[in-house]
């Protein structure tokens, strides 16, 4: 464990069903990795009692029936856990590509994502698909990626005036994160590009195409790609 | 199938609830479902139907319905001047309607949230496993919104009542409300400011949702160096996060990952005496511990088993 992590794990209380175990200071990879490793662990033993589990940036928000399983044995259960994953092989995160059509129409702001950085756009297209995104954690809305990892040489402030409505599928880029709208809504991003991808879409057997953990890499894709790409996403 | 209902008029914030989508609040899509849980649960109940049917959740103002076939249906929740076909109809009781009826279920005078329960319960499709709207994420319910003049509700097929039930008293909800907390997840950022949660009274301003309550009142001040925002995590509905001017916020049904400090969480037992407040009223908080909150729900479970046997007796 970096730096960041906790030598022992700090369990935080929030309210009568749900419980944080917290595994470190701060936004760092080797502690999202042991938020990561537990979830799946959870995920694959589902103790009795667990009707759910959140990961985030450095913690685990258990939610729990105490009626089931009490809590005291609860944190008990997940150090026993925690205890194995040093010895258990957890597989590697999954990278999941997400297409990308930069610039034009798409991706309004990339020059000025650009001008901002003293790059020309290719120069961000190429930094913006070279890196690999971790998914600290999904939410805010439904399927969206907090993620890592931007290269500071494209960190860009937010627009002034955040636009009233940015399509779905919208990459943008705000500060030091980068990130996808899932779903039309507001929204003071650059915008970079966009995404045939329907990344959340409800009515799929799985609505979502990745999870927090999973890792991220953009693919540049031409008009034509995308084109294709939405007709078969559009497809009844 | 053929429709039950045809909306009138829809009241300001009408929605279609169950108990709530889960197993998806990890990716960003909260749980919703119906803000006072027992209220939606005994309308269910009223009727006839299994607790996790979808009801019609109202807010301050209820709906005006048209019936188009033979129903029972139930008014639970905030005291309104109920009526069918201009006729009072008390709360809280099974009424039968036919098709043709009109029933006004009028203005709340007191509490916030109206729960109508049908026969069979509404049945829009589910969306990920739940019928209940989610008004952020523009899913479920009827096609992700509010209710609207003209909407043709379905609902599944039930059984009529053999003879009516009727729940012997009406809660009312009082303006001035205490709910229990348990201090955390960071307690520890807030030492002193928890004495003054637990002594002060807290009003509930116009900013009042299903999403959240944003409280008025003496500021809750952070301990020095512990900061107003936290790196991201998860929240609960009942958290109590405090950002940067001190004024709490009760977090509800819709939201999933925060990045404020919370300094404690309302018990779940008590969540819907949140929803019945309305702006103005006053909260106060009182601190308990975990085991505390672990008895009140173990005897919240058995109150309502018995409500159960009471309405079916």
């Amino acid at each position: 464990m970096d730096r960041h992590g906790y030598e022992r794990t700090r369990f935080r209380i929030c309210g009568d069903r749900a419980m944080l175990a917290e595994y470190g200071e701060g936004v760092s990879l080797a502690v999202n990795e042991r938020v990561r490793a537990m979830a799946l662990v959870l995920d694959q033993e589902r103790p009795e009692g667990v009707e759910g589990v959140i990961p985030a940036y450095r913690s685990l928000a258990i939610v729990y029936d105490p009626l089931v399983v009490g809590t005291q044995a609860l944190q008990e259960r997940l150090l026993e856990m925690e205890a194995r994953i040093g010895r258990t092989r957890i597989p590697p995160p999954r990278t999941v590509e997400i297409p990308v059509r930069y610039g034009g129409e798409m991706g309004p702001d990339l020059q000025t994502v650009a001008a901002h950085n003293g790059l020309t756009p290719e120069a961000v297209v190429r930094l913006h698909t070279e890196a690999i995104y971790p998914i600290y954690a999904v939410g805010f809305a439904p399927g969206f990626c907090y993620l890592g990892g931007l290269d500071p040489r494209l960190h860009t402030p937010r627009l002034a005036t955040p636009r009233t409505r940015v399509a779905a599928g919208s990459v943008g880029i705000a500060e030091t994160q980068t990130g996808v709208y899932p779903s039309d809504s507001p929204g003071g991003w650059q915008l970079i590009g966009r995404t045939p991808l329907n990344l959340f879409n409800p009515a799929r057997v799985e609505p979502f195409l990745y999870r927090a953990g999973d890792r991220i890499r953009f693919v540049p894709i031409d008009p034509a790609t995308f084109a294709s790409i939405r007709a078969a996403e559009e497809a009844p | 199938m053929k429709p039950a209902l045809r909306v009138i008029t829809s009241g300001p914030a009408t929605t279609v609830q169950d108990r709530g989508r889960f197993g998806f609040v990890d990716m960003g899509v909260p749980v919703c479902g119906a803000l006072d849980g027992f209220a939606a649960r005994v309308a269910n109940r009223l009727v006839g139907n299994r607790p996790d049917c979808a009801v019609l959740e109202a807010t301050l103002v209820g709906p005006c319905l048209e019936v188009l076939r033979d129903l029972d249906i139930a008014v639970t929740g905030a005291r309104t001047d109920l009526a069918v076909n201009g006729r009072r109809q008390p709360g809280w009781t099974t009424c039968r309607v036919a098709p043709g009826d009109r029933i006004e279920v009028g203005a709340a005078d007191n509490g916030c949230r109206i729960y109508i329960a049908v026969t069979g319960g509404i049945d829009v499709p589910p969306v990920m496993g739940s019928r209940s709207t989610y008004l952020g994420g523009k899913l479920g319910g009827m096609k992700g919104r509010v209710l609207q003049e003209g909407d043709l509700l379905p609902c599944a097929q039930g059984e009529l009542l053999a003879r009516p039930r009727a729940l012997p008293w009406h809660p009312l909800y009082t303006g001035e409300t205490w709910l229990r907390a348990i201090p955390g997840p960071q307690d520890d950022f807030f030492t002193s400011a928890l004495a003054v949660l637990g002594a002060s009274g807290y009003s509930v301003t116009a900013q009042a949702n299903r999403m959240g309550y944003r409280l008025e009142g003496p500021a809750l001040i952070r301990e020095p160096g512990a900061a107003a925002s936290i790196v991201s995590e998860a929240v609960v509905p009942g958290s109590i996060q405090v950002p940067a001017d001190g004024q709490p916020i009760i977090l509800l049904t819709e939201q999933t990952l925060g990045g404020y400090a919370k300094i404690a969480t309302v018990i779940s037992v008590d969540l819907f005496k949140v929803a019945q407040a309305r702006p103005g009223d006053i909260f106060h908080f009182l601190p308990v511990t975990l085991a505390q909150a672990h008895e009140a729900l173990a005897q919240w479970v058995a109150y309502l088993a018995w409500i159960d046997a009471l309405l079916e007796s």
